[in-house]
């Protein structure tokens, strides 16, 4: 299977390992990421204002560019960008229309292709099971927590990636991989954001907050497709640190395809 | 209500979608915000106070950066008031505005460290220029 | 040519101040077929009755047109009048010159001009008037109760208490309802099993009273004053009639896992049970899902202990089939699912609770005995936080919750409070609150009771997150009174969940064509004036199938619920309302048009022999049945064809009325 993929910039740069974990763990699973050609940044925040056109047009050419009408996301802020525009394009006339007549594109965009997180392809079209048959170096004994962060989930109507209160793909896809999932209350908060950039101490009550409910249930190391939620998890953490990876690293190394990188 | 402040309110309303006369007044969005208390006004005030025509309150306060837009109060919202949307409105309101961009592509190399990811940067950017 | 008396009403002035009503007698005597036109200050009066009576002897009147208040007020007056003088009373119009003449002008000349028009219109529609007759029905003296629940047991009992039979039909293995798992009651703390198993009681040993527990009503057909009902008996696996409620069968079954239902789920059952010490009927039951030797024919062990012989492995589901002249819905209600709103914890902290299982939680026949304890590790809890309004008063597109105020938890919250308090002094109690809503008779003097002797803090905000810390549920939320986001470290949260209707609700008034709410509320024929009666005649509401109420509300409903009954059932034969539709039988197109959107269920199809100029065939054809219809015109309006009329409205008689006002 091969599948239309968006990687954004910073897979691009300091999140080089989450983009090429996830390509060779799907070609493991037989599945190619094939990259939009000319892809442009998602801008990182969705602009939740209507009036904000312009800004959403670099997710409507990846969505028209799209193959087989699929696209596979990576980082959480891209997923959540593309999707949520995808979203308005379906639902709001006045944003498909401005947007149009902006790109005056020769053909519309006609609002087809389905945003896909690699989780979610990795759930719904390859399935949790299957992927648990194709693990070869299971993470056993690793009691392993899942951070979804906020981009994720929310708002839940229109992300329809999980239960937005009660997450549980993340869980699902640890168990997948031979580890013990371990729950906590707080993976479904944010990080901080990008306001560590000026003021560092939201970013470090959130981590913190998050850290010590995560250690508190036995969790030993993290994971996140988020680099926002790593960076301020591993350089905003004070009182409680621990290891933070990328989903597809985890992937990779349960499917003996870490080293090849 | 004077003229620019009513231009103000109703286009914030307009683009944020947000309807405040739905709100109870419950305080489940205060409740709920993980920035609570970095902030002067709270969630809950951005509501009442743009209803109220104190929206040049809420753009001359820092709160309108201090808001992480983890939609943690548009998720949880009983009312579908969605007070993050509003918070966001104020905040365009504020930097579309000539000369008011909180931070400029001077300003933000040096805050940055070697790991800061480009997504940082990119959403930093959006929130705090135009 | 007909001939048409018109009897113009002053009203005192309340009509004459705004309506030369002379001038209003004096036009109608040149309308077609009209022999006499006068007028008279009370026309409603004895003397003016006798005026009426006079004139129709005098002149042979074929009918009158009565121009006075609106129909509401003294139609059925002057239709008595009518018929006491030897005229059909459907041969009576009522021109409304008062709510929609005289009381909105204020001019004369426009106020007289107007009651002209009017006045002629309800002559042109009397012109083709026809003389309608009542039919009547006779009244099976038998009332069905669906839900037996302290709402349909106090039906019950005071239908039964006016001689009439009663029967009570229960899903659940005994009656008693949501009442029987509540610990004590606002706002007078009395024990709710004590006063309610009287009541148990008193409807079992009724000779009025049939319990059928453990059933479902299947089938309802039929109309007011002649239901059949289908009701199915589950299997209980056990004689209820030997089954002398010993328990020996509780202690010895081997299979201890069955959820336990009663408690809210908080402890197990074993396979055969009985829900609670007070049930009734005190007769076991059977869960085959748990039972092994319904599972797979290994144990049997109930059956040789039992010293009855009560027993019955075989036994199957039965079918009874019953009539009634009336049906009361007593469902009930529900917790709502909370699971919406996961960012309060419940699914996954167990001491996030509901507050029904705080009731069993504090509950002497509860999982602890009556000591609060919590169900994580069973301490102690030392800091209590209750948050209400959960999931009531949700925007509906939030998918958040219900739209309505669950009225009953702001109490219940604040006895929960006080009982906590007053029972560990130790414990420290917050109540997150958005209003608190306490109108009824001594509800605010209890809460702030709470509040100022009982020390319970009350908070006003909402909660944002509970997370689970080591042990202590930290609960976050506003204090929006401070203006400050508070954590409290928490031993025990409890959630005042939503309260909706049974879930069996919908199906029973689809079952009953007794309308409905978008919340699956059952709808009251008018919401102030006939809040227990369903717009299907026949069918009575009692209790929060209605909508949320309280025990002392519920019980009052109840009572009025049980009135209406019996008004129903002490009479031997209905009168029919006459104005029902018909369908001519030439012009129906056999569409089912008209069926579907009957809300009475009067109208079936049947394959008949139809006969006209040039047709002899069988045809499927409308047939409308004149007891059941209440004559809305529903279908008149669906028709493509023309077919169904309404008798007394007919398409006829409207036209011409507004043909007299338009023309």
């Amino acid at each position: 299977m091969t599948y239309s993929y968006y990687p954004g910039c910073t897979l691009k740069d300091r999140a080089k390992e989450l983009d090429l974990y996830a390509r060779a763990s799907a070609k493991a699973l037989g599945i190619e990421l094939k990259e939009l050609p000319q892809w442009q940044c998602c801008g990182a925040v969705y602009p939740q204002a209507s009036d904000e056109i312009a800004s959403r047009l670099s997710s409507v050419r990846a969505l028209m560019n799209a193959e087989e009408g699929k696209l596979v996301t990576m980082c959480s802020a891209c997923h959540h960008v593309i999707k949520r525009t995808n979203y308005d394009w379906n639902n709001d006339e006045n944003f498909r229309t401005k947007a149009t007549n902006y790109m005056k594109a020769e053909t519309a965009y006609d609002g087809s292709t389905q945003v896909l997180h690699f989780l979610e392809l990795i759930r719904d079209e390859i399935g949790f099971e299957e992927l648990a048959k194709r693990v070869v170096n299971p993470l056993k004994g690793r009691k392993i927590g899942a951070f979804y962060g906020c981009m994720l989930l929310r708002p839940g109507k229109v992300l329809a990636f999980d239960d937005p209160e009660n997450p549980t793909i993340i869980e699902d896809f640890i168990r997948a991989l031979g580890a013990e999932a371990v729950s906590f209350p707080y993976r479904n908060e944010c990080c901080g954001a990008y306001v560590a950039l000026e003021d560092k101490s939201a970013a470090v009550n959130q981590v913190d907050r998050a850290l010590h409910s995560a250690a508190a249930a036995g969790v030993e190391e993290l994971i996140t497709a988020c680099p926002l939620c790593r960076y301020n998890l591993v350089e905003n953490a004070v009182k409680e640190t621990m290891p933070v990876h990328y989903f597809t690293e985890l992937l990779a190394e349960a499917l003996g395809v870490k080293e090849v990188q | 209500m004077e003229n620019n402040v009513k231009l103000l309110t109703e286009t914030a309303l307009r683009i944020s979608g947000v309807n405040p006369r739905k709100c109870m007044k419950c305080g489940k969005c205060s409740g709920t915000c993980p920035n609570y208390d970095k902030m002067e006004y709270h969630p809950h005030q951005f509501v009442t106070m743009v209803d109220r025509g104190q929206i040049e309150k809420l753009m001359e306060s820092d709160s309108i950066y201090q808001c992480l837009s983890c939609m943690a109060c548009v998720e949880r919202c009983p009312r579908g008031v969605e007070p993050g949307k509003l918070v966001e409105a104020v905040r365009l309101l504020k930097i579309r505005q000539q000369g008011m961009d909180r931070k400029g592509p001077i300003d933000i190399p040096p805050m940055v460290d070697e790991n800061v990811p480009q997504q940082l940067l990119m959403a930093a950017m959006r929130k705090y220029r135009k | 040519m007909q001939k048409i008396g018109v009897f113009v009403c002053w009203c005192g002035s309340n009509i004459a101040a705004t309506v030369d009503v002379k001038a209003v007698a004096e036009a109608m005597k040149n309308e077609d077929g009209v022999v006499v036109s006068t007028d008279y200050q009370y026309m409603c009066s004895a003397a003016g009755q006798k005026m009426i009576q006079d004139a129709i002897h005098e002149h042979q009147l074929d009918g009158i047109v009565v121009c006075s208040c609106s129909p509401r007020m003294h139609e059925a007056t002057f239709r008595k009048t009518a018929e006491a003088a030897g005229l059909n009373p459907y041969m009576v119009e009522i021109a409304n010159i008062r709510e929609q003449c005289s009381w909105i002008h204020k001019d004369i000349p426009e106020g007289t001009e107007k009651a002209i028009i009017l006045a002629r219109s309800a002559i042109a529609k009397l012109r083709h008037n026809m003389p309608l007759q009542a039919g009547t029905s006779a009244v099976k003296k038998r009332c069905l109760v669906i839900g037996g629940g302290i709402a349909g047991i106090q039906t019950a009992l005071d239908v039964a208490d006016a001689g009439f039979e009663v029967d009570i039909v229960e899903k659940r293995p005994t009656i008693g309802g949501r009442m029987a798992q509540l610990d004590k009651t606002f706002p007078t703390l009395d024990c709710s099993a004590c006063i309610l198993t009287p009541k148990m009681v008193e409807a079992s040993q009724s000779e009025k009273i049939n319990i059928i527990s453990y059933a479902e009503v299947e089938k309802v057909s039929g109309f007011v004053g002649n239901f059949t009902a289908t009701i199915r008996k589950k299997a209980r696996y056990v004689d209820e009639v030997k089954c002398t409620g010993c328990g020996l069968c509780m202690a010895k079954c081997p299979a201890k896992k069955g959820k336990n239902e009663f408690n809210m789920e908080l402890d197990n059952r074993p396979a055969i049970y009985i829900p609670f010490a007070q049930a009734i009927p005190n007769v076991a039951v059977i869960d085959p899902e748990q039972c092994n030797k319904l599972k797979n024919g290994k144990c049997g062990l109930c059956e040789r202990v039992c010293t009855a012989g009560a027993i019955n492995y075989k036994q199957e589901d039965e079918l009874i089939e019953r009539e009634y002249g009336a049906i009361v819905v007593a469902t009930g209600f529900q917790p709502m699912d909370v699971n919406p709103l996961n960012e309060l914890g419940y699914a996954e902290n167990a001491d996030v609770v509901t507050s029904l299982e705080l009731e069993r939680l504090m509950n002497a026949a509860g999982p602890s005995k009556g000591t609060l304890l919590r169900p994580s590790d069973g301490k102690h809890p030392h800091t209590i936080v209750f948050v209400q309004c959960v999931g009531s008063r949700c925007d509906e597109n939030t998918k958040r919750g219900k739209p309505y105020c669950s009225k009953i938890c702001c109490m219940y919250t604040a006895k929960h409070a006080m009982l906590i308090r007053e029972k560990y002094p130790d414990t420290d109690v917050h109540v997150f609150y958005i209003d608190v809503r306490t109108p009824g008779k001594n509800f605010d003097e209890f809460y702030r009771r709470a509040v100022e002797q009982y020390g319970v803090d009350y908070i006003k905000g909402q909660v944002g997150k509970i997370a689970n810390e080591n042990g202590k549920l930290m609960v976050q939320g506003s204090d929006l009174i401070n203006g400050e986001q508070i954590t409290i470290a928490a031993d025990l949260v409890v959630l005042a969940t939503a309260i909706e209707p049974d879930p069996t609700a919908r199906s029973i008034g689809t079952m009953l064509t007794s309308s409905m709410d978008t919340n699956d509320f059952f709808t009251e024929a008018h919401p102030k004036l006939r809040p227990v009666e369903s717009p299907t005649a026949g069918i009575f509401l009692s209790g929060v199938a209605q909508g949320p109420k309280d025990i002392p509300e519920t019980v009052a409903q109840a009572g009025a619920a049980a009135s209406k009954v019996i008004g129903l059932l002490a009479k031997d034969h209905l009168v029919t309302n006459p104005c029902v539709a018909g369908s001519n039988e030439l012009l129906c197109n056999g569409c089912s048009q008209c069926e579907k959107v009957c809300p009475y269920g009067a109208i079936t199809y049947i394959d008949k022999e139809v006969r006209g100029p040039g047709v002899r065939e069988v045809r499927r054809v409308a047939q409308v049945n004149p007891a059941v219809c209440q004559g809305c015109g529903a279908c008149t309006v669906t028709c493509p064809s023309g077919a169904m009329d309404l008798k007394g409205f007919s398409n006829q008689q409207i036209m011409a009325e507004v043909d007299a006002i338009c023309l």
